[in-house]
């Protein structure tokens, strides 16, 4: 048993994966002798060789292109965003070849793409996106967002046997703030498309994932000591696709439905999730379905800014008060 | 206007290709034919509705699509090659059959897609092709991709990609391009200068005079040939896919030639001068082109050249009516296949009402 943090445990994943299977390979910008921007990929070069960790210009549609034409020939390769806000420059890669290969073409791509996301780092608008919604219309791509190192390692390798392209979005405020003990030497593979029961409670539920999960713990702890009462959590995990009964099973014991994102709110993933009860679970509801998400702003740099848009413990606490007197 | 593309003084008759024999001449020749053939077979059933979408000629770059297919090594685990639109020629030397592009412009269900995507949208790993997507350029850093796997794997493979003079103004063209010359990437780039993106001219395309210019800031190797001669597109084809096999990374191959129908059969050509349509079609077709060096070479008879146009004409006439009358794909087949798991893709609840 060792204690990890969450980027350990990302690495751990990876370094299993690379050396379960030689199929397995990276590419990205400054991975290789650098290591990686946040260091992930540190001495993966130095074991696995140049040829399996493949430094790259910046040129992210080619790295996922390049990354797709591999997968199509037998390899499994896992492409790095340096920060996952530049994944937009491959969108037209990952959405209209890479997400429609197998429907249209009969073409296994099994791909992954992973980056740091996220804010409360004060990365401003361009080094802390969640780009989770852009990619959450389109069929044919799946989209995991651990909140924990188990799950940021039992996610990625899962991803990597995946035989469908996977978007692995790695919160970089959990990197080395969340520690956890694992085991060693037993394998941790998280399904894709399986939620996690992150905390029990029978008053109201929260559906989260990624950062927000850990403030929502944060304030169920608040909620149970200041005002008794008893929250629920739901770590949603896989975005893509959504674990409809896990989301269903929370709303019929609580009655009650606050999501949380960290992602801007129109068109965000809350929606579709309030959507999705209202179609198969109106019956069981007491009160709205309420979100908590950030302002649908860019996000902005300075600490008093950021801190406003995004969403913030004081917020979960205040909209779950406002939700249980309904 | 002058045909600025065409040689200003047009080579002597070159000297057969080394490697290519005399049945290798005629079997150049019934891919040129057959694919001339099948396209106006698709024109009639186009006005018959029976092709249900866009319909994309080749008219004037049979030629160059064939003789740079025609260069690879083909079979299961060779070369692959990533054809456009118009490379229809290219295809059927991969080794795609008549039939197969019938159904598929029909959107058959025995189609390669059943029905899923259109006209020569569609791929055979296993033949070497794979299947273009209709955003330009980005089949290039896909085929990076793939080549990358051979160099990796250390096969002697080689991978070709055809990009339209459009289609090398758009960022995927130059981030693959540029990635596949840094990784040495075993691919031969065939870029088709054919005069019309749609209804853009070169002019307001790009300002440089030849697209093998923009391959050499690349540091890639890069020549420009007579697209409307199959025998020099395929000898510069037949170099570079050696080369590229020998380690010697990406080689692009800029092929003059020219469109003589519209971006699809809808398309009048309101925008292209009919003097140079005429032009090209009277005196730099690919296929009378060829014919002429057969014939004058006598490496070839009339009376055989004959045959195989009779026989390319049987073959179109069997595969359609082997085909035309086929059910198009039951309703309920749009939904699997999107994943592995989930298998299909949920039935909406209103058509259960």
């Amino acid at each position: 048993m060792a204690e990890v943090t969450f980027l350990e445990a990302l690495r751990q994943g990876l370094w299993e994966e690379m050396e379960r299977d030689d199929r397995v390979f990276m590419l990205g910008e400054d991975i290789g002798a650098y290591g990686g921007a946040f260091k992930v990929t540190d001495g993966f070069q130095k074991q696995f060789g140049e040829a399996r960790v493949i430094d790259t210009p910046i040129s992210e549609a080619a790295i996922v292109g390049a990354a797709a034409g591999a997968a199509h020939m037998g390899l499994r390769p896992v492409a790095e965003m340096q920060f996952i806000d530049f994944i937009s420059c491959a969108y037209d890669m990952l959405t209209n070849y890479v997400a429609t290969a197998r429907y249209r073409a009969g073409l296994a791509t099994p791909i992954v793409v992973r980056g740091p996301c996220g804010g409360y780092v004060r990365g401003g608008p361009f080094h802390s996106q969640n780009p989770e919604a852009a990619f959450f219309h389109t069929p044919g791509l799946k989209i995991v967002y651990p909140a924990t190192a188990r799950d940021a390692k039992g996610l990625i390798k899962a991803s990597i046997r995946d035989e469908d392209p996977v978007i692995y979005l790695e919160h970089k405020w959990l990197y080395r703030r969340i520690k956890e003990t694992l085991p060693e030497g037993e394998e941790i593979l998280t399904p894709i498309g399986a939620a996690r029961l992150a905390r029990e409670g029978t008053d109201l539920s929260i559906i989260t994932y990624g950062a927000t999960v850990w403030k929502a713990l944060e304030a169920a702890e608040q909620l149970g000591k200041e005002d008794g009462l008893s929250v629920e959590i739901l770590d949603l995990r896989t975005l893509l696709p959504l674990d409809d009964a896990a989301i269903m099973t929370t709303v019929k014991k609580t009655n009650k439905v606050l999501i949380v994102h960290e992602d801007t709110r129109t068109g965000g993933v809350a929606g579709e999730i309030a959507a999705r009860i209202n179609e198969q679970a109106f019956e069981w509801l007491d009160g709205p379905i309420a979100r908590v998400t950030a302002h649908d702003v860019p996000l902005p740099y300075a600490s008093t800014l950021e801190d406003f848009v995004l969403p913030q413990t004081d917020d979960i606490v205040k909209a779950a008060r406002w939700l249980a007197k309904y | 206007m002058p045909l600025h593309s065409v040689p200003e003084a047009r080579s002597e008759t070159p000297a057969l290709p080394a490697e290519l024999e005399r049945p290798q001449l005629l079997e150049l020749y019934r891919f040129l034919r057959l694919t001339r053939t099948l396209e106006e077979r698709l024109v009639a059933l186009y006005r018959q509705s029976k092709v249900i979408g866009g319909l994309f000629r080749s008219l004037g770059q049979e030629g160059e699509s064939v003789a740079a297919a025609y260069a690879l090594e083909r079979g299961r685990h060779r070369d692959i090659l990533s054809p456009l639109i118009r490379n229809l020629g290219a295809m059927l030397v991969m080794g795609a059959k008549p039939i197969e592009i019938l159904r598929q412009y029909m959107a058959k269900a025995e189609g390669p897609t059943h029905g899923r995507e259109l006209n020569v949208h569609f791929n055979d790993l296993d033949k070497g092709y794979l299947g273009q997507i209709s955003h330009l350029g980005d089949m290039v850093p896909v085929m990076a991709g793939i080549t990358l796997s051979f160099k990796m794997r250390g096969e002697p493979r080689v991978g070709l990609v055809y990009v339209g003079d459009g289609a090398t103004s758009t960022g995927t063209f130059h981030e693959g391009l540029n990635f596949a010359a840094v990784q040495r990437c075993p691919l031969v780039v065939i870029g088709e200068y054919n005069h019309w993106a749609y209804t853009t001219p070169p002019e307001k395309q790009y300002a440089v005079k030849d697209l093998a210019e923009k391959a050499k800031g690349y540091g890639v190797h890069a020549v420009t040939v007579d697209g409307n001669d199959v025998l020099a597109v395929y000898a510069a084809t037949k170099h570079a896919v050696e080369r590229a096999r020998r380690g010697k990374g990406v080689h692009f191959i800029e092929v003059k030639t020219y469109r003589r129908k519209g971006h699809a059969e809808h398309d009048d050509q309101s925008y292209q001068p009919k003097d140079e349509i005429e032009r090209w079609a009277q005196q730099n077709d690919p296929v009378d082109r060829f014919v002429k060096q057969l014939l004058d070479n006598t490496w070839a008879e009339a009376a055989e050249l004959a045959d195989i146009d009779r026989a390319v004409k049987d073959e179109v006439d069997q595969a359609t009516d082997a085909c035309v009358n086929d059910p198009l794909p039951l309703p309920e087949t749009a939904l699997p296949g999107v994943y592995v798991q989930p298998a299909a893709a949920e039935r909406l609840w209103f058509r259960g009402l």
